[in-house]
């Protein structure tokens, strides 16, 4: 079950996705023993943010939405959190910002808490002023990026957002900005509105949906990214057993996250996919993850 | 999912708190809570403080924006609601000593009804005493506890838990009360070497075990808790001590 994303060696090829059971030490680390090969933090930023009010995240069909809003303690206090999680595994740290300078910041400290790489968060469908506000422009993607590159030591990878039709653009501008590699897909952006009320339920008005319902829409971004780029993909969107996991890494990913099925089967998620991964290789004759990565473009 | 539901009943418990009957069909477990959006406002976890075939109900004190706006709300209003969540209380055992404090005890209300186990209701004064009419009905026996002796013992629940366990002895304890009544809870079971579970409570967003942001330690209190046993609660560092803010910053207690 090992598999790597460019230099970053893992023991098992799913993670969890940002956002989700990683905003503390403590939780990071539950994580990483119930099966994980790396975790990503939750996106950090410059300052203490509270997010969105409530509410901020319910069940639909297919899965949840959410309007968090990038709650974090900051990146100051995040250290304490890193130093918790750190000695215990592979840690991605997931960051914000608003432009170039912003990321390289962010980016630096994740180096120095002891972060094996970084995930640039530019797809939060969300909070006004980052995310994909910031990571739907090919040019400010490809500045954010180098700037990083150039500020860490530690691999840069960047998470796209589906709320684009030029997702190969900027995947491109990732890759040649320097990026070690590309994560798709973030949430795609949505509302959910109260016919009793006659109101958007989320306090935000806007969220992003996740789950089990986006799984296709991230299998495609995933291919489609695969056939015009070189360096390596982390699949994220939907994924809950074996069968998406492996979708996932036919399309092209070499690893990938785990985020609302943690809601909906437990952290148990992670050694279920694993064991199912593991069956159906053995069965299909696939000797690694790596063999099986982008089989369906074959 | 959301669902909407319509309030049946309004019961006025004492000054600030009210108990509201809404026509909800879902199983819920004694010690379960939901999630009520009150538009406008803000979404906030309530628990379940009744449960009936068709009828459910919250008890809430009025104390922030939100549940000050939920005491405007008239018979036949509606609420949006998300839920159930969390585990509930492990009521397989009917030698228990219940223990509510303050509005914590409408939580444990509905273990009251199931089980007619022996009950301490506690609060500051007779004023702040809730739901004792139907703790009277169902528990086998109820006392009465507030800290200025107004009503009942002169004290407060832990230490009137204290003078029932030298009389009678109990499987395990189940309350629901202030964090602190909760963690001197505790302290007196481990001097006593007395089985508890707990409800405890932070500050929420998802209530599915999703985002993370009410965590003790590692436990999320939305969906690993709210209830947890005692030899859980000995793991817990940060009961008692310290919650975590909406920015995920910890706070301390003192």
């Amino acid at each position: 079950m090992k598999t790597a994303v460019g230099s970053i060696a893992l023991e098992r090829p799913g993670m969890i996705a940002s956002g989700i059971m990683d905003e503390t030490g403590d939780s990071l680390v539950r994580v990483l023993e119930s099966g994980a090969g790396a975790v990503v933090t939750k996106s950090i930023g410059l300052e203490p943010n509270p997010g969105h009010d409530n509410p901020c995240f319910m069940e639909v069909r297919g899965g949840y939405v959410n309007a968090m809003g990038l709650p974090n303690p900051g990146i100051e206090l995040f250290k304490e959190e890193m130093e918790v999680a750190v000695p215990k595994g592979k840690v991605i740290g997931s960051i914000y910002g608003a432009g170039p300078e912003d990321f390289s910041k962010l980016a630096a400290k994740m180096e120095d808490y002891g972060a094996c790489a970084v995930e640039l968060n530019l797809s939060c469908p969300h909070a006004k002023g980052y995310g994909m506000e910031v990571g739907t422009d090919p040019e400010m993607v490809r500045s954010i990026v180098s700037a990083v590159k150039s500020s860490v030591s530690i691999p840069v990878w960047a998470k796209l957002t589906p709320n684009t039709h030029i997702l190969t653009k900027i995947g491109l501008a990732v890759q040649d900005a320097g990026g070690d590699a590309v994560v798709a897909i973030n949430t795609l952006k949505a509302m959910v509105i109260s016919p009793e009320f006659a109101r958007p339920i989320m306090s935000n008005k806007f969220c992003g949906l996740s789950g089990e319902a986006v799984k296709p829409v991230g299998v495609r971004a995933v291919y489609d990214l695969k056939s015009v780029l070189d360096i390596p993909l982390v699949g994220v969107g939907g994924i809950s057993d074996w069968r998406d996991a492996a979708e996932y890494i036919m399309a092209g990913a070499s690893a990938f996250q785990i985020g609302s099925a943690v809601g909906t089967r437990g952290l148990e998620v992670f050694q279920q996919v694993n064991e199912g991964l593991s069956a159906f290789m053995e069965e299909y004759g696939y000797s690694s993850i790596e063999s099986m990565v982008g089989a369906a473009h074959e | 999912m959301s669902e909407v539901v319509t309030i049946k009943r309004i019961i006025d418990e004492c000054y600030d708190t009210k108990t509201f009957v809404f026509d909800w069909d879902a199983e819920v477990r004694p010690g379960q809570f939901i999630m009520i959006w009150i538009p406008g406002t803000d979404e906030i976890p309530m628990s379940v403080s009744g449960i009936c075939e068709h009828t459910k109900s919250i008890t809430v004190k009025a104390i922030g924006e939100a549940t000050r706006r939920l005491h405007e709300f008239k018979e036949g209003d509606r609420l949006s609601i998300r839920g159930p969540f969390g585990n509930g209380f492990d009521l397989s055992n009917r030698n228990i000593l219940i223990i509510g404090g303050g509005v914590g005890t409408a939580a444990v209300m509905p273990a009251v009804v199931q089980t007619g186990a022996d009950t301490i209701i506690a609060a500051r004064s007779d004023r702040d005493l809730i739901m004792l009419d139907r703790a009277e009905k169902h528990a086998a026996n109820l006392w009465i506890a507030t800290d200025d002796g107004s009503k009942g013992f002169h004290g407060n629940a832990v230490q009137l838990m204290k003078e029932k366990l030298k009389e009678k002895s109990y499987d395990y304890i189940v309350a629901c009360g202030p964090e602190v009544m909760l963690f001197f809870t505790y302290k007196a079971c481990e001097e006593l070497d007395q089985d508890c579970q707990l409800s405890l409570e932070r500050y929420m967003k998802c209530g599915a075990g999703v985002c993370g942001c009410c965590v003790m330690d590692d436990k999320r209190i939305c969906k690993d808790g709210p209830v947890f046993k005692k030899d859980q609660i000995a793991q817990l560092t940060e009961f008692g001590v310290s919650r975590r803010d909406a920015c995920g910053r910890v706070v301390k207690f003192r």
